[in-house]
């Protein structure tokens, strides 16, 4: 049976509801900025909102999110404008290759959505299941503590 | 400045290269100014056959000054987290007197860039970037020569970011090939965002595996279940809509959704000969057993006579243990056969290596193949090779559509190769005073890089013993000054412990170099007390890193509370960048520091998942001080590798202060500290 997905405020119904999450927003949706990373839930890459919460699509099916609102990187600008969240990994350059962004960022989203005003114990805990190979984390710990200030 | 020779290093370029016809590619190029930078071939990186006789002149950069003022650069280094698209924008709009937003980078792209030999080595900003200056000051001095002719406006006083540089040809191609004789400016030592930042927080950057293309197939490919195993069989198959592919050792398919390719691969039913594999518990033992007497990398008078000489002796054994790159975006390819044409996009750290791979394997001209690389999802070293560009072009070719190629995590943490495990065994001889006489240093299997000492000892051995490696072992991020550091940097740590003298006293005691001297003396202000301390040099770069630690009284857990790292790789291109760069590598050899192995038996890995092979995460992530000693007298080295080399003896001389136990063994606290 076909299952409705909410992506980004678009509508779109899925025929192959059995497929991951994360494979039908890159091949079928073409959103990209969730990436592949482990398959596992360990890294966090393909990390985007479902119903506000942070969500492993790669671990996750398109139907069980049917009727949910999902949002990925690419719906995080608001009137072609970076999120403030966007805007502070790019003040703190908190980030080198990238890979782990979308999914980092997402995951800021979420905890500053719930905690406006995380401790930097609030944030390890948050984040402990997102991975920079780059090594970036003090960095992406300031982002999200600057941007808790403008959100 | 000297950097030893590194058999890990990335391979050395074909013996020849003939000269290829660019005149296609500048006629693509719009009207404006093109600036061609030439080089010796010794000087441009391409090495060339020694004693082969006057070395060709190679192109080494062009530029173009577009109608529409814009400036674009070729480079054929690659992006690969290093924020080197950055750095070298910085230098040429610097040079311009431009903003960094004029100038835009065209970068590893093998049909549109200069050869290059790879972005490895940190050579990117040594190298790439002063010829990159000259391309630029070049085309900096025509401008404002067309435009004082035109104006007849004075000279000095004319600045390109107020003049319309696109029109100053007068809608004419105007083509300058220069030589090196064009003076050039130091970096200016501004901090700048990463140029395209923006693309990447957006999600809007495409890496290799978010590429597609009309028609395109997703492949994979069948692996062996162990290391030495080879195909002896495939039952023909026919899957619907599924392309099989059997040629010699490699076999895989090519489908149209990712799902149907694994699927298709689980359905084929190969015949594997399998070969006996060493255990992994025996990993030392058979790199010691095994290795070759090796040639000396660097002798001085004679160890008995330094030994003679010396008070107080030290022999210990350092060991060191295969880790992974494990980079995000594992090994990808997108391929297209078009017209007898093969195009390739990849993430590897070689487009024209990988060129060349592709044209040998499939036997046609390298002018026949492109590789393309999209900045890419990390490397730290592990990204030379063609293996995924290899597999979809071959899936490609027979499949008649385009492929793309993702490896999964466990290929990648499987079938890429790792950073060279080995045993390192240092002989020393001290006076009572202090003073080192005799040093006796020899490093099985894991590499020469760094291998020598700064200090001062007049009798020394110093040799790099090959050996035949159980995995498959290369480059990663510092080679093995990280291994050759950790003993040399332990052991002076023990030596001090000996003679019961303060380890920076006595680091000092036997240092002349004043680089090292001054990087380690800056860190020392800053330590705490009980910290440990380490310092080193290598690929031109100087770095010292002082760690506080606290452990856990039940567990044993070890955790890295605070670093302060002193770096000075001559002068400061960005400061900023260079801080995140050395923030990174601190974090990153943590991890090799204290708990990465890779865990195999018989030719398999045991732990080839997140889940299975730790990785440092936040929780890992120390306070990090960092202190730039800016030196605008010295040219710039490049900075990616240096930093991730003393963290780990710091660390360990850390927990020798705390607790009295000394460790040897990398990674130090696998499974936290022992009672």
């Amino acid at each position: 049976m076909p299952a409705t997905l909410h992506v980004n405020g678009i509508r779109h119904t899925i025929d192959t509801p059995g497929r991951s999450l994360l494979t039908i927003l890159r091949e079928d949706l073409d959103l990209t900025g969730a990436k592949y990373g482990c398959g596992e839930g360990q890294c966090g890459a393909c990390t985007v909102l479902v119903d506000g919460r942070p969500t492993r699509s790669c671990q996750t099916t398109a139907g069980a999110v049917a009727g949910k609102q999902i949002t990925t990187i690419e719906g995080l600008e608001e009137n072609g404008r970076p999120h403030p969240v966007q805007q502070a990994f790019l003040e703190v350059d908190a980030l080198q290759c990238g890979y782990c962004t979308s999914g980092m960022i997402l995951g800021a989203v979420a905890l500053l959505r719930k905690t406006p005003q995380p401790s930097r114990a609030d944030i390890v805990r948050a984040m402990e299941g997102h991975i920079c190979r780059c090594g970036v984390y003090p960095r992406i710990v300031a982002a999200i503590q600057r941007a808790k200030v403008s959100s | 400045m000297t950097t030893e020779p590194e058999r890990y290093e990335l391979a050395q370029g074909p013996a020849y290269r003939f000269e290829l016809d660019r005149r296609d590619f500048f006629q693509l190029l719009g009207a404006g100014l093109v600036v061609v930078l030439t080089l010796p071939a010794q000087e441009s990186g391409r090495g060339g056959r020694r004693g082969s006789g006057a070395a060709p002149k190679e192109i080494a950069a062009w530029l173009h000054v577009g109608e529409d003022g814009l400036v674009t650069v070729y480079t054929g280094k690659a992006e690969v987290g290093q924020n080197t698209r950055t750095a070298l924008t910085q230098a040429v709009a610097e040079e311009l007197r431009l903003p960094v937003a004029s100038v835009r980078l065209v970068m590893a792209d093998t049909d549109l860039t200069p050869f290059d030999m790879g972005t490895f080595g940190s050579m990117s900003t040594p190298q790439m970037a002063p010829q990159l200056r000259r391309a630029a000051a070049a085309a900096r001095e025509l401008l404002l020569d067309r435009a004082a002719g035109r104006h007849g406006a004075d000279r000095a006083s004319l600045k390109l970011e107020s003049l319309p540089i696109g029109q100053l040809t007068k809608g004419q191609k105007l083509t300058r090939t220069i030589d090196a004789a064009v003076p050039i400016s130091p970096p200016a030592g501004r901090s700048t965002h990463k140029v395209d930042g923006l693309a990447f927080v957006t999600g809007k950057h495409k890496y290799t595996p978010d590429l597609k293309l009309p028609g395109m197939l997703h492949g994979a490919v069948l692996r062996p279940p162990a290391f030495g195993a080879s195909l002896v069989s495939l039952e023909p198959q026919t899957l619907p809509g599924v392309t099989v592919v059997r040629d010699g050792p490699f076999a895989g398919v090519a489908a149209s959704t990712p799902e149907e390719a694994a699927r298709a691969l689980q359905s084929l039913r190969p015949e594997w000969k399998s070969a006996a594999q060493p255990k992994g518990q025996d990993l030392f033992r058979i790199l010691k057993d095994q290795a070759s007497d090796g040639r000396p990398a660097h002798t001085a008078g004679s160890i008995p006579d330094g030994l003679a000489a010396s008070d107080r002796k030290l022999v210990q054994t350092y060991t060191v243990a295969y880790i992974a790159h494990a980079p995000l975006e594992p090994r990808a390819a997108l391929a297209e056969w078009k017209d007898d044409r093969l195009t390739v996009w990849t993430g590897t750290q070689r487009p024209f290596g990988v060129r060349g791979d592709l044209a040998q394997a499939f036997g046609i001209p390298e002018s026949r193949v492109r590789v393309i690389v999209p900045d890419t999802g990390a490397g730290y070293g592990g990204k030379p090779t063609a293996e995924a560009s290899l597999e979809a072009a071959r899936l490609a070719r027979a499949s008649g559509r385009p492929v793309k190629v993702v490896w999964t995590r466990e290929e990648e943490f499987t079938w890429a190769y790792f950073r060279p495990a080995g045993v390192i065994e240092v002989s020393s001889g001290v006076t009572q005073g202090g003073l080192l006489q005799a040093w006796d240093f020899h490093n099985y299997n894991s590499g020469a890089s760094a291998i020598r000492t700064l200090y001062d000892v007049p009798n020394q051995r110093i040799v790099f013993h090959p050996a035949p490696s159980p995995l498959k072992q290369g480059s990663y991020r510092g080679l093995a000054a990280t291994a050759n550091h950790f003993a040399r940097e332990t052991h002076m740590d023990e030596l001090a412990h000996l003679l019961k003298i303060d380890p920076l006293e006595f680091r000092l005691k036997n240092l002349k170099d004043p680089r090292l001297r001054a990087v380690l003396e800056a860190v020392a202000a800053k330590a705490g007390r009980g910290w440990g301390i380490a310092g080193g040099f290598e690929k031109g770069s100087y770095v010292a890193t002082a760690a506080g630690i606290d452990i856990h009284p039940r567990t044993g857990a070890v955790k890295v509370t605070r670093v302060v790292a002193a770096f000075e790789c001559g002068a400061v291109v960005n400061p900023d960048h260079l801080k995140n760069q050395i923030e990174g590598a601190i974090v990153q050899g943590l991890g090799g520091a204290l708990f990465e192995a890779v865990d195999f038996d018989g030719g398999r890995i045991l732990n080839p998942r997140f889940s299975r092979y730790r990785v440092p995460r936040f929780s890992d992530a120390p306070e990090i001080e960092v202190l730039l000693l800016d030196r605008r007298d010295l040219p710039s080295a490049g900075a990616g590798e240096t930093p991730i080399v003393a963290i780990a003896p710091a660390v360990g001389n850390a927990i020798f202060h705390a607790t009295g136990h000394r460790l040897r063994s990398l990674p130090m606290v696998p499974a936290g500290l022992k009672s």
